[in-house]
């Protein structure tokens, strides 16, 4: 067992020693070599992100998610599973809602990008935004972006007529029920089971919308 | 994930080209399954050809009257355009059973027929797999195996092919279209597509190397009623345990196609020849020389009785 006092003690020479690591690696770095460049495989790309043009040198293995969050800083959109198993990804791209973790940014050169951020603001928040908040559509909150991204579109496809598996008819145009909305919700997991007040937030904004 | 370089396609030649002069080159459309697979270093490609770029995103009226779907029409344009909707409906049906919304809209139609298996012992790097190492072995054969293929499968790999999309095309005679690294053309029926896994489970396709699809094709519409019946763990975004695709014309003849109990979407003709005497009778065809394991024979009742309650709708209706 480690006695309070030695941890204490530890973590302080750890602390100690690490910050002067850093300033020698850095002062060494500031004489010796210019800042590094972008990797020699670092390709640009260039897409417009809630309304905003930016323009990127990434190496080619970044996926659109870590480049919304690593190099735009635009972290409400969420790294779940990494895999499109869980949705916590979801922004909407060229009016589609997709898994950013499983495309790769260079991928989308011209792109226009909804995140999140791109919906609302605190001030001005987004109808489905204000309607998660009204019906308790979260608790921790961590898959809430990707949900609310995801309704934002599901409310779209139905309205433009995308049938589902849940469509009784495949010839007719489908209509918003719970039953489309819970299928189409599918690839968005919640861990705390907010499953219901999701759909909640939803009928009223396709009520209101209708 | 590996580093690699990444071009975009000017062309298919080219990309085809392309695809056999540089090591490691792969084609990436949708990416939905090659770059999940690229994360776990499942595959490791040096040089990625984006092939988005090259316009094969439309679906055409074709002379004979089918259909011929870009290869890479996503899922959702695919299950939503009209024409299927209306004459191809197990096509729009298989689709709308397969994935989530999300994957259904970069999925694309040529990738959705090249996806890997997802068997278990695939997926895990630590477990011998032929497909992955060729010659490494086969965890799946005595393992945990409930998932995975009752037919068609060899001492070397159990693994079945996870599309749903691929069982509908099956049932409606869909060819391939594809352009090698010459520029030459060649049609592929879907039936000749897939390949049973033998002793060489990582070779999946008949397709040659740096071959591009370009094209599904769909022959002239074949009528009658088209069902597709998917039954798995969970209600909605999940692979099939088996999935039952029929089109069921008035006078009780007709196709069947079964998915999740192959290497590739399972269809016997001397089976279909055996739907106007019930589900039994082709059952008995279709399965005739299954070898499924003690956690998987389940599959096979499963299977009947599926395509036992797709002839009864198509009676009813």
């Amino acid at each position: 067992m480690t006695e309070p006092g030695e941890l204490e003690m530890s973590r302080r020479c750890l602390i100690a020693s690490g910050t002067a690591g850093a300033i020698v690696s850095g002062a060494g770095r500031a004489i010796a070599q210019p800042a590094p460049a972008a990797p020699d495989a670092a390709m640009p790309v260039t897409f417009d992100v809630n309304g905003t043009q930016q323009r990127l040198s990434l190496d080619p293995r970044t996926t659109l998610l870590d480049a919304l969050r690593e190099h735009l800083h635009l972290t409400g959109t969420k790294k779940g599973c990494d895999h499109g198993q869980c949705g916590a990804c979801t922004v909407i791209v060229d009016g589609m809602r997709i898994n950013s973790c499983l495309t790769l940014a260079v991928m989308h050169e011209g792109s226009r990008i909804t995140t999140v951020e791109g919906l609302g603001t605190a001030e001005s928040p987004h109808p489905m935004q204000a309607a998660f908040v009204k019906h308790d559509g979260f608790q921790c909150g961590y898959c809430t972006p990707g949900q609310i991204c995801s309704a934002v579109a599901v409310l779209d496809e139905i309205k433009r007529g995308i049938p589902s598996h849940a469509s009784a008819s495949l010839t007719e145009a489908p209509q918003v029920t719970n039953a489309e909305m819970r299928e189409r919700m599918s690839g968005n997991i919640c861990r705390c089971g907010a499953y219901s007040n999701i759909l909640d937030a939803m009928a009223e904004i396709a009520g209101r919308d209708a | 994930m590996k580093s690699f370089t990444y071009e975009r396609a000017t062309s298919a030649p080219d990309a085809a080209s392309k695809a056999v002069s540089i090591p490691g080159a792969k084609f990436i459309a949708g990416g939905t399954n090659l770059l999940d697979l690229m994360k776990l270093e499942i595959e490791a490609p040096r040089h990625l050809i984006d092939v988005n770029g090259l316009g094969f995103d439309k679906i055409e009226d074709t002379a004979d009257g089918g259909l011929r779907i870009g290869a890479l029409v996503n899922n959702t344009a695919l299950a939503a355009d009209a024409r299927v909707r209306r004459s191809y409906g197990v096509l729009s049906r298989a689709l709308l059973a397969g994935a989530s919304g999300q994957l259904r809209n970069k999925a694309t139609t040529a990738g959705n027929l090249l996806q890997r298996t997802r068997c278990p012992y695939f997926y895990d790097t630590n477990q011998p797999c032929n497909k992955r190492q060729p010659g490494s072995g086969c965890a799946a054969i005595g393992g945990f195996s409930r998932q995975l293929a009752v037919i068609g499968s060899s001492e070397a790999c159990i693994a079945t092919h996870p599309s749903d999309m691929a069982v509908a095309m099956r049932v409606l005679d869909a060819t391939v279209e594809t352009v090698n690294a010459q520029g030459q053309a060649r049609n592929i029926p879907i039936a000749e597509f897939h390949r049973l896994p033998e002793a060489t489970p990582h070779i999946e396709t008949t397709l040659a190397p740096g071959e591009l699809i370009t094209a599904v094709t769909l022959p002239a519409p074949a009528g009658g009623q088209h069902l597709y019946r998917k039954v798995r763990d969970r209600a909605s975004y999940a692979f099939a345990l088996i999935s039952v695709a029929a089109v069921i014309q008035p006078d009780g003849t007709g196709r069947v196609a079964v998915g999740g109990v192959a290497h590739k979407p399972w269809r016997i003709d001397e089976a279909d020849a055996q739907l106007p005497r019930g589900a039994k009778a082709v059952a008995e065809r279709l399965f005739t020389g299954a070898r499924p394991t003690p956690e998987n024979g389940f599959k096979v009742p499963l299977a009947e009785r599926a395509l036992a309650s797709v002839i009864h709708e198509a009676r009813a209706s």
